[in-house]
């Protein structure tokens, strides 16, 4: 029994699905939606890191700066 | 710039301050569902972002598409299921949506939300993770003696588990912090469960002359009997880094994860933790992370050509070997040279070697890494561990 994913429908315009598909050629993508979906979430992921800056605060990154001293990695 | 984390953001699930004092005096009167050594290994994975973007147990929709299609519902890719399984009777009178403590040796982990409460088939499991569901295989084997319950929801780890190997434990926040202090933008990360010979330090070294760093990273945890112990394992490693490596462009840090001989779905699990650990490049045995003959020498190489969104270069290097007319280390690549001159690399031959109580060839083994090897009284995992 296979089970899939859900998936929704997006529109492109065809010229831009027929570039896509003559460049993802022996590029290990297997479809266009694969090579969409790659590069959007990319974006996405950029926007979200970007949106919430970065993953600790100052603070905390001296608590590692001081921890990784005191291991003797820094 | 160090690797974005898997989802695009690095997982924090450890509560801190008044929260943790908080979730600690409302997991004395929740529901108690104790766990045990792995699962505890598990949370803390989840917690410290290791399985970014996870943030608990898998839900079954997760679950189910991990199993089929090796990606998460939201289409990342993500290829061993994370799940708690949970004997039934453990469960009565829990419902979705109730908050649960779990329990590892009798004091509070974790406090969960229990979305999600389902079945699973130990065999279809066994069959699309390790692609057999032969009790040889010391992943399947252990699948079938877990409970029959799974459990899914987000965690907030309110304890760390006891660890022994405390002053090298460093967590994602911490290697991305030490890259960035080191001023590190490609890192190459090197998994491993066994001590270092001549082939490992050929790869790694290879993969040293194109990035800033690199990072190896052994699996501290359950492994089979017959592995190499932790302490042996870091031991071997810390001579080695002492004796052949610029200390300024590698760091040896342990990774408390449960090695599940999953083969190539395995690599590229492996792949993404590290990932999340900030490595840009991830070298990938051959046979990684595999066991017996379950499967093909390159499986765990063809495997990531079927994700190219994952985010972390992976590197395949060709087994090396020792040139006795080159005087080095070579690999089918670089050397012309017939069979005559050249010393096959044996982890095996190494290993009987070792149980001997021999020192390995200096073309197979560094005499120091073999003389430190020499000193324990034992250097392998006798019997599983139980808690």
């Amino acid at each position: 029994m296979e089970r899939k994913a859900k998936y929704t429908t997006v529109s492109i315009p065809l010229s831009l699905y027929n570039r896509i598909k003559e460049m993802i050629k022996d590029t290990g993508f297997t479809s266009v939606s694969q090579f969409v979906i790659y590069v959007l979430r990319e974006v996405v992921a950029s926007y979200e890191e970007e949106k919430q800056g970065t993953v600790f605060s100052e603070e905390e990154k001296q608590e590692i700066i001081e921890k990784l001293r005191k291991l003797g990695y820094l | 710039m160090v690797s974005r984390p898997h989802g695009g953001r690095l997982v924090n699930r450890v509560a801190k301050g008044n929260r943790r004092q908080r979730l600690l005096e409302e997991a004395r009167e929740l529901p108690k569902i104790p766990v045990d050594l792995h699962r505890a290994i598990d949370l803390e994975d989840i917690a410290y972002g290791a399985f970014s973007p996870l943030e608990g147990f898998l839900v079954e929709d997760d679950y189910l598409n991990v199993l089929d299609n090796m990606r998460l519902s939201n289409d990342l890719p993500w290829t061993i299921p994370i799940v708690l399984d949970v004997n039934p009777q453990q469960l009565q009178g829990l419902r979705e949506g109730d908050d649960v403590a779990l329990v590892y040796r009798g004091d509070p982990l974790a406090v969960m939300r229990v979305e999600n409460i389902y079945d699973w088939d130990k065999k279809e499991f066994s069959v699309k993770v390790f692609k057999t569901d032969s009790m040889k295989h010391p992943g399947a084997a252990r699948t079938y003696q877990r409970e029959d319950k799974l459990v899914g929801g987000e965690i907030d780890l309110i304890n760390n588990v006891p660890n022994p190997f405390q002053e090298y434990t460093l967590w994602p926040a911490e290697t991305r912090v030490l890259f960035e202090e080191r001023g590190w933008k490609r890192i190459v990360a090197f998994q491993t469960r066994n001590v270092p010979h001549r082939g490992h330090e050929f790869v790694q070294k290879a993969a040293l002359t194109f990035t800033d760093g690199l990072l190896i990273h052994p699996l501290i945890g359950w492994k089979k009997p017959g592995d190499y112990r932790d302490e042996v394992i870091l031991a071997a490693y810390k001579t080695l880094i002492k004796h052949y490596y610029p200390q300024d462009v590698v760091v040896l840090s342990a990774l408390r994860m449960n090695m599940n001989y999953a083969g190539p779905r395995e690599a590229i699990h492996h792949a993404i933790v590290r990932k999340n650990f900030g490595a840009t490049h991830f070298i990938v045995g051959r046979d990684h992370a595999g066991v017996k003959d379950f499967y093909g020498p390159y499986e765990a190489w063809e495997i990531f050509r079927e994700f190219p969104d994952l985010g972390i270069t992976p590197l395949f290097i060709r087994e090396a070997f020792y040139c006795k007319k080159c005087g080095g280390m070579v690999t089918e690549k670089t050397c012309p040279h017939g069979g005559e001159y050249r010393v096959k690399i044996s982890g095996t031959r190494i290993r009987e070697m070792l149980k001997r109580g021999e020192i390995p060839p200096g073309e197979m083994m560094r005499p120091e890494v073999a003389k430190v090897l020499l000193s324990f009284d034992k250097l392998f995992v006798e019997e599983q561990r139980r808690d």
